[in-house]
């Protein structure tokens, strides 16, 4: 494959890594500025993402490559890993949203962390994250991605407990960290598999020659290990609990790592590794059922929430289960599609959530809101851009993402599929509309609403910039069937075709389904003439147990953190406390009753000393005469 | 000399024991001392005899020093059992019991 | 029957005799007298072995020096009365005899292993040519003349080790130590071996 050696791949992450570096030592004197620096070198980089995208679309779409060779990292016998950067159509696309994205959150940062008093030491944790995430999305081989998933997974703890004074933030990143551990640890065993089996890390080596070297089901077992992986670092079912958690974080953590960026790095693996699921086949499958059972498990626990943030917690939860349903139908253009979209949205509804609770001082309950649009017209603008992009109202990007994939499903035959999402896809626009209509409609219900004020203009400013971008995706036809498409056919192939209902009765089911959420939920909530609260606690337990997520923390708790609990309590203070101390110290006890028997010997009296040289005497000759 | 050598021997021998029983029974530290000039006697006796019986006069000359050196080893032990004494008022052996467990 | 064989046949019973005796009595004066008398048989018995000097040396060093020595010292410390018989190490006292009974049946294996029980001596003493004296003189001041100037000066040491030892430092004799001697007096006037429970 010809490729291009390209000296300017590494300037990406170079640029954030050394804003990190400059704020982890010198953050406390640059003060206020600490956060300028943070985001200029965020767009900095986003500028050079830009320079080299001109230059890769210059080139034919067979040759779209480029190669950066760093320095070698590991050098062992046959086995050669590099400090490889690879830019090709895929990771331009990541490139982008992570640069473009987070810089407009970190300009926002400025604002929402104005104060801190480690203003500094935020702004190089952010800086340190995008460094990994570029990292994660730029390495030519499956050790440099490694090498960001753990960055990412480090940044994210540290952010998550950054107010660490408060012991729930760091039992939070605890969560956080621990869970997405279980899924990094199977998808490393899927590395060591893949060592074992081609020898290298090599994507190039790897994709090239997979169908050959690997059976089904050796290609399943790496496949489902690497998807491992994607589901901790996704919150997908079964480890999507720390994400609600991971709210405790500052707001634009949440958007930038739980929304745009970190979180979609699962979805990024399982496109870029597409390779290895489609010969394996079934790995696909579990793909698709995981996606589809997170996206209404967690739909359904979105609608009962009472915080702001963690409404769109579980919403990201959903809106990842969607992306990867379109990944296992095969349909990685969408996927990617989705990804970007689902970025732009999400990240701009967290900045205006972040909005809402810097207004509201700090208040993140939704019953203490209402009718906050009057006093924050701009927030309320631009998130609900943002809400209705994710309803699916078109044109807004939002609606081409979600038709898409329900489009392929129904067009392949997956009915049941079809039938699920759209299902999923309708209470994504209740729960939307819920949180809509509760925070910025309906009665303000607290004093703190009604002294709510408008954010300043470092943090409106990019809420505008992205809700923009929501609205004129879809306008410049970057739609999976359009342009995206086509940028990426040169890894991802060409999405399923196959025939089913015509576009436009599907465009048209999708959004009448939209549209009669928004309206029953206006109707619940927005209008005054239901009594929610009664309405909602007649229904239950059902509220309750969404609320808390269907309790699947609860079962962890029993089922694995307990036992672990009781395990390490018996490891620590029967084994080793009594087992292992006591034998050591048991080994002194013994020589010490040893010694104090032995002691006796010593006497004192001389004569005994005497008589025992001679017994010695004695019996050395005694010995010698027998010899002799 | 009509005496077997090997008599003169077994006499030295029992001198000998005779002398390390006195070392090992009694308490009294200046009885003890006198029994090890006894022990100290006897080998003379067996080194004079092995000097007839071998016609060298080393084993006299060897009787002869060891002699001198018990005479030296006397004073020095009898001055240690005189500041002992001293100290505690008593020339009991098993008196001297510090060096005990 | 020659000479010499009568003379060891006496002199030895009385010097195997003399060591038992001082084994066996209380009093610390009666055993220094067994031991010269242990002495004196045993310098007769160097004379029997064709060593006069060393008859002489034996009688004028051990009995009239050491044993005059001993003799100071035991009635100076005044402990030549009787000692308890109450033994504490219960053991000591027969082990011993054992091992001494042992050690002498060694000794006869050995001897009659060694030089055997029959072996005379040869009938003339050559090495004793010009006097024993004369003889001992000769090999001593040159063959062995290194270890007998060594051997001067270790009486030299000895001689000064005494004097260190035995010396008293002139210090003000306390109170307390007044009281003691006092007591001491009081409670047992300096009788026995001082054997204190």
């Amino acid at each position: 494959m010809v490729s291009r050696d390209s000296s300017l791949l590494w300037l990406m992450p170079a640029l954030p890594l050394l804003g990190a570096a400059i704020n982890l030592f010198f953050g406390k004197r640059l003060g206020r500025y600490a956060g300028w620096l943070a985001s200029a070198t965020v767009i900095a980089a986003f500028a050079v993402s830009l320079g080299l995208m001109s230059q890769l679309l210059a080139k034919p779409v067979e040759d779209r490559l480029f190669l950066e060779h760093l320095f070698s990292w590991i050098d062992v016998g046959r086995f050669q890993v590099g400090m490889d950067l690879r830019l090709d159509d895929l990771s331009m696309t990541m490139v982008l949203v992570v640069t473009g994205v987070g810089a407009l959150i970190h300009v926002y940062a400025i604002g929402y962390m104005a104060g801190d008093p480690r203003y500094g030491r935020f702004f190089a944790y952010m800086n340190l994250f995008v460094f990994f995430m570029l990292m994660l999305v730029l390495g030519a081989n499956y050790l440099v991605l490694y090498l960001g998933w753990e960055g990412v997974g480090l940044c994210s703890y540290l952010l998550i407990g950054f107010w660490s004074d408060v012991p729930a933030n760091a039992e939070a990143a605890k969560k956080a960290f621990i869970t997405t551990r279980i899924g990094d640890t199977l998808m490393l065993v899927g590395l060591a598999l893949i060592v074992f089996r081609f020898g290298t890390l090599d994507f190039e080596a790897i994709f090239g020659s997979a169908g050959g070297v690997l059976t089904k089901g050796a290609a399943t077992v790496i496949a489902l290990l690497l998807f491992a992986g994607a589901i901790g670092k996704s919150a997908q079912v079964p480890l999507h609990v720390w994400l609600p958690d991971a709210m405790a974080g500052p707001t634009p953590v949440s958007a930038l790592i739980h929304a745009a960026t970190m979180v979609t790095a699962g979805v990024y693996l399982v496109v870029r590794s597409h390779v290895l699921f489609e010969v394996s086949g079934v790995a696909l499958t579990v793909v698709l059922v995981v996606g589809l059972v997170t996206a209404i498990f967690a739909a359904t626990c979105a609608i009962a929430q009472q915080d702001i943030k963690r409404v769109l917690a579980y919403s990201t939860i959903s809106q990842l289960g969607f992306m990867f349903m379109a990944a296992g139908m095969r349909a990685y253009a969408v996927a990617m599609f989705f990804l970007v979209a689902h970025a732009f949205y999400k990240a701009l509804m967290f900045l205006g959530a972040g909005s809402v609770i810097h207004g509201m001082h700090d208040v993140q309950d939704l019953r203490e809101m209402g009718g906050l649009r009057r006093v924050m017209p701009i927030t309320f603008v631009t998130f609900l851009v943002g809400a209705l992009a994710q309803a699916g109202v078109p044109p807004l990007a939002g609606f081409f993402a979600k038709d898409a994939v329900l489009e392929v499903a129904q067009h392949t035959n997956r009915d049941a599929v079809y039938l699920l999402g759209s299902v999923a896809a309708f209470l994504s626009a209740f729960y939307l509309g819920r949180l809509l209509f509760l925070t910025f409609f309906s009665e303000t219900r607290s004093d703190r609403a009604r002294s709510a004020h408008e954010s300043p203009p470092v943090m409106w400013v990019p809420l505008a910039i992205l809700a923009f971008g929501v609205v004129t995706a879809g306008w410049l036809n970057i739609t999976p069937e359009g342009r995206l498409a086509g940028f990426l056919e040169s890894i991802t192939g060409v999405a399923p075709q196959g025939i089913g209902l015509g576009a436009l009765p599907l465009a048209g089911i999708a959004v009448v389904l939209s549209l009669t959420a928004l309206v029953v939920t206006w109707w619940i909530y927005g209008s005054g003439r239901v009594d929610w609260r009664t309405f909602r606690e007649r229904l239950e337990p059902f509220p309750r147990a969404a609320l808390e997520g269907w309790y699947v923390d609860r079962a962890y708790d029993t089922v694995i953190v307990q036992p672990a609990k009781a395990g390490s309590w018996i490891v620590a203070y029967v084994v080793d406390a009594r087992i292992i101390d006591g034998l050591v110290e048991g080994i002194g006890a013994g020589v010490r009753r040893l010694a104090d028997r032995g002691r006796l010997v010593q006497t004192g009296f001389v004569r005994s000393y005497a008589l025992a040289v001679f017994l010695g005497a004695v019996a050395i000759l005694v010995y010698v005469g027998v010899r002799l | 000399m009509r005496t077997p050598v090997a008599y003169y021997l077994l006499l030295s021998g029992i001198l000998f024991m005779l002398g390390t029983v006195g070392v090992l029974t009694r308490k009294n530290a200046l009885l003890i001392f006198m029994s090890v000039e006894l022990q100290l006697n006897a080998v003379n006796l067996s080194l004079v005899a092995f000097s007839r019986l071998h016609d060298d006069l080393t084993g006299q000359v060897l009787a002869f020093f060891s002699m001198v050196v018990a005479a030296a080893e006397v004073v020095v032990g009898l001055a240690i059992i005189v500041a002992i004494y001293r100290r505690r008022r008593s020339v009991d052996v098993d008196d001297v019991r510090e060096l005990r467990w | 029957m020659p000479l010499d064989n009568v003379v060891f046949w006496v002199f030895a019973p009385i010097s195997v005799a003399s060591a038992i005796g001082m084994l066996l009595v209380r009093n610390a004066i009666h055993a220094a007298l067994f031991l010269v008398v242990n002495f004196f048989c045993l310098a007769v018995f160097y004379l029997l072995l064709d060593a006069p000097f060393l008859f002489a040396v034996q009688i004028i060093v051990y009995a009239g020096a050491i044993m005059v020595l001993f003799l100071f010292v035991i009635m100076l410390l005044g402990v030549d009365s009787n000692v308890p018989i109450r033994e504490r190490l219960v053991v000591q006292r027969p082990l011993a005899f054992i091992l001494g009974a042992g050690f002498v049946a060694e000794l006869a294996l050995a001897i009659r292993a060694g030089v055997g029980f029959s072996t005379k001596a040869p009938a003339v003493f050559t090495a004793n040519e010009g006097g024993n004296t004369q003889a001992v003189a000769k090999v001593l001041f040159t063959q062995y003349f290194f270890p007998f100037e060594v051997t001067s000066i270790l009486l030299l040491v000895a001689a000064i080790a005494a004097m260190v030892l035995a010396h008293r430092k002139a210090r003000a004799v306390t109170q307390a130590e007044i009281e003691a001697i006092a007591e001491d007096e009081a409670e047992m006037p300096m009788d026995g071996a001082g054997a204190r429970p």
